[in-house]
């Protein structure tokens, strides 16, 4: 089965600036996948790349394995989610989700009905008259959402769809389109920055950095076992140890990417198991972020930040703690950068 | 830093209560503001009108030539004659031709300096558009005689070119034709386009620069091509400015009473009736119940306008 999505060393140039640079990439049917990054990194314009708005100065793109080299975006069974919506302001919020079809030709019963459906799939029932000036973020960006699923495509590209929500309805629409993705089986490519959003939604994670796939794999893979630095410091938060430190405590002469949360706090006298590594440090500083306290250690030359539940640490800023954490959760990575 | 001088216990500078009474009395600075517009607007330009309204309910005495101050109906009466309804009739299909095209001809320039037009080619956009606003309209409409004239250029251009057949062809048809360009409505028409452009490009412009590009991809998106992008986005958004522009081009065009004097045949629109009413003749009545027209057409308009969704956008 041919994939959904093929990138085959594409990439895009803006005059100098390589937007994206000889990515490759394979997106299976109904996956869920996320393109994760910081802004400039390339997600945005492959994205891009699929619906047509780019066209690659290299390599191909296939879609169901057809090369879309050439094809415009209104001819690609694809549908795009915009980051700001962009929803028609002179239509209905009706006349929004039926704009594919009425393009199509469909008549205007077969329309209506099916945009009546799609709102009703994205929880917006009777909100069909009304104008997009009139409803709250949330509802423009499930309009957005059903103005794009009603012409069933075979990928849905969303653009960073939940940025401009704040925290409470974000989460709450992720797990809603989590559930619709599951139910729809359709491949759902979406784009981000926040890592978190990458994780609890997505099948699989591909991580952008100047314009290249730094890493892919699933959440726990990229979580778990960063390849490189970038990925270790960009997917949560980690602490990078260098190689003759990590070779010294447990691992391997490689820099080593430690995450914070499997670090225990002990007092300096406290006894360390075989399998587990260790060190000494002093503490320099305490974060108190409401479910986890975040402590800075400062180890020798090496700094080192440990998460641990709120409440189970009396530490204060000066004392001498040992830090102990099984060898286990020491990465080895393939590069430095 | 310097010293704290916006404590309570330093004094206040001289003329600063003024300011202070201002701050915390915002709606004084409005009215404060608002109130030479508003006498302007209201006594002098509102005021007229009323007048001029008033005007049209009084009727002219044939025997003396004087006006007779007591409300009648005989001056709409006269108004309707069939004399009077061929000037009204020649006018608004003129500003209606006008308007159209002037809508025909901006659209293009608007688009590319909403969508395209950066930095320098900007700049020479509104040049080009605004620099024959800055010339007196009298010169340009003699200018415009001139290049229209049976000796002007366009008649030896069309010489040169072999290419009179197709002058004396437009001018050879009827009503629209004439002796020469510059004594037919062709003429006219070329004039009242020429002059009134800018006015139809500019607002089409400021209309279609509000409209995002990120609708347009969405429509394009959507899988509408092109063409039916243009058709089911980009028209209706710029309607609200094409509205506008026709507003200007329309109700300058019924108004005007210079180009139809200089350039076109000896036919009368409603400016030059006005003109020659209130001035020779002294029927400020009849003159009054004409420039009523206007306003009328202008009003069902907007009526119309607004009735088929054109401010809906806004």
């Amino acid at each position: 089965m041919s994939s959904a999505v093929r990138f085959e060393n594409v990439s895009r140039h803006f005059g100098s600036v390589r937007a994206v640079d000889g990515v490759t990439l394979d997106i299976a049917p109904g996956e869920f996948f996320a393109m994760l990054g910081p802004s400039g990194s390339g997600k945005t314009t492959c994205l891009r790349l699929i619906a047509g708005f780019e066209q690659p100065d290299e390599g191909d793109i296939l879609i169901f394995g057809d090369s879309v080299a050439g094809v415009p975006p209104y001819r690609r069974a694809v549908n795009t989610v915009f980051q700001d919506y962009a929803l028609f302001p002179h239509m209905t919020v009706g006349g929004n989700v039926a704009y594919g079809l009425m393009i199509k030709g469909v008549g205007l019963a077969e329309r209506e009905t099916k945009a009546r459906e799609a709102l009703a799939m994205v929880k917006l029932s009777g909100y069909e008259d009304r104008r997009p000036s009139q409803l709250s973020g949330g509802q423009r960006q499930r309009v957005a959402l059903a103005r794009a699923l009603v012409n069933n495509p075979k990928v849905l590209l969303l653009d960073e769809p939940l940025g401009a929500l704040d925290l409470k309805l974000r989460e709450q629409m992720q797990e809603e389109l989590k559930a619709l993705q599951q139910d729809l089986g359709i491949t759902f490519v979406f784009v981000t920055h926040d890592q978190g959003e990458a994780l609890s939604m997505a099948n699989r994670v591909a991580i952008f950095n100047d314009g290249r796939i730094i890493q892919a794999g699933t959440p726990l893979e990229v979580y778990e076992r960063p390849n490189s630095r970038f990925v270790a410091d960009f997917v949560g938060s980690s602490n990078v140890l260098p190689p003759d430190f990590a070779a010294r405590h447990g691992g391997v002469a490689r820099w080593t990417s430690l995450r914070p949360e499997r670090i225990k706090v002990s007092d300096a006298t406290a006894s360390v198991a075989d399998d587990h590594g260790s060190t000494e440090g002093v503490v320099h500083a305490i974060n108190y972020q409401g479910s986890v306290t975040r402590i800075g250690i400062e180890a020798g030359a090496v700094r080192i930040s440990a998460a641990v539940p709120a409440g189970s640490s009396s530490t204060k800023i000066g004392d001498k703690v040992r830090l102990i954490w099984p060898k286990s959760a020491m990465t080895a990575m393939e590069s430095e950068a | 830093m310097s010293a704290p001088a916006a404590t309570l216990d330093v004094p206040p500078p001289p003329g600063r209560p003024l300011a202070d009474i201002f701050f915390s009395r915002p709606e004084l600075l409005t009215l404060l503001l608002l109130l030479p517009p508003l006498l302007w607007i209201g006594v002098v330009y509102v005021g007229s009108l009323f007048a001029l309204l008033l005007q049209s309910f009084y009727s002219l005495d044939d025997f003396s030539g004087l006006v007779v101050h007591e409300f009648t109906l005989a001056t709409y009466t006269e108004l309707l004659e069939e004399a009077n309804v061929q000037i009204i009739l020649r006018t608004v299909t003129m500003a209606a031709m006008v308007t159209l095209a002037c809508s025909i001809i901006a659209f293009p320039i608007a688009y590319y300096a909403a969508r395209y037009a950066k930095g320098w080619t900007k700049a020479l956009f509104y040049l080009a558009v605004m620099m024959p606003l800055w010339s007196s309209y009298l010169v340009k409409v003699y200018a415009w005689k001139l290049i229209l004239a049976k000796e002007g250029i366009i008649t030896w251009f069309a010489g040169v070119t072999h290419l009179s057949w197709v002058v004396d062809g437009l001018l050879a048809m009827p009503v629209i034709g004439g002796p020469s360009l510059s004594f037919s409505y062709i003429g006219t028409f070329l004039v009242f386009v020429y002059i009134w452009l800018p006015f139809m490009i500019l607002p089409i412009q400021a209309a279609l620069e509000r409209v995002p590009a990120n609708l347009i991809e969405a429509a394009t998106d959507l899988g509408a091509d092109p063409r039916q992008t243009f058709r089911t986005v980009i028209f209706p958004l710029a309607l609200p400015g094409i509205i506008a522009g026709s507003i200007f081009t329309f109700s300058l065009t019924l108004g005007d009473y210079i180009v139809p004097q200089i350039v076109g045949n000896s036919r009368l629109m409603i400016g030059q009736a006005v003109y020659t009413l209130q001035g020779t003749a002294g029927d400020i009545p009849l003159a009054a119940a004409f420039t009523v027209v206007p306003m009328v057409i202008m009003a069902g308009y907007l009526w119309m306008a607004k009735r088929m969704g054109a401010f809906d956008v806004l």
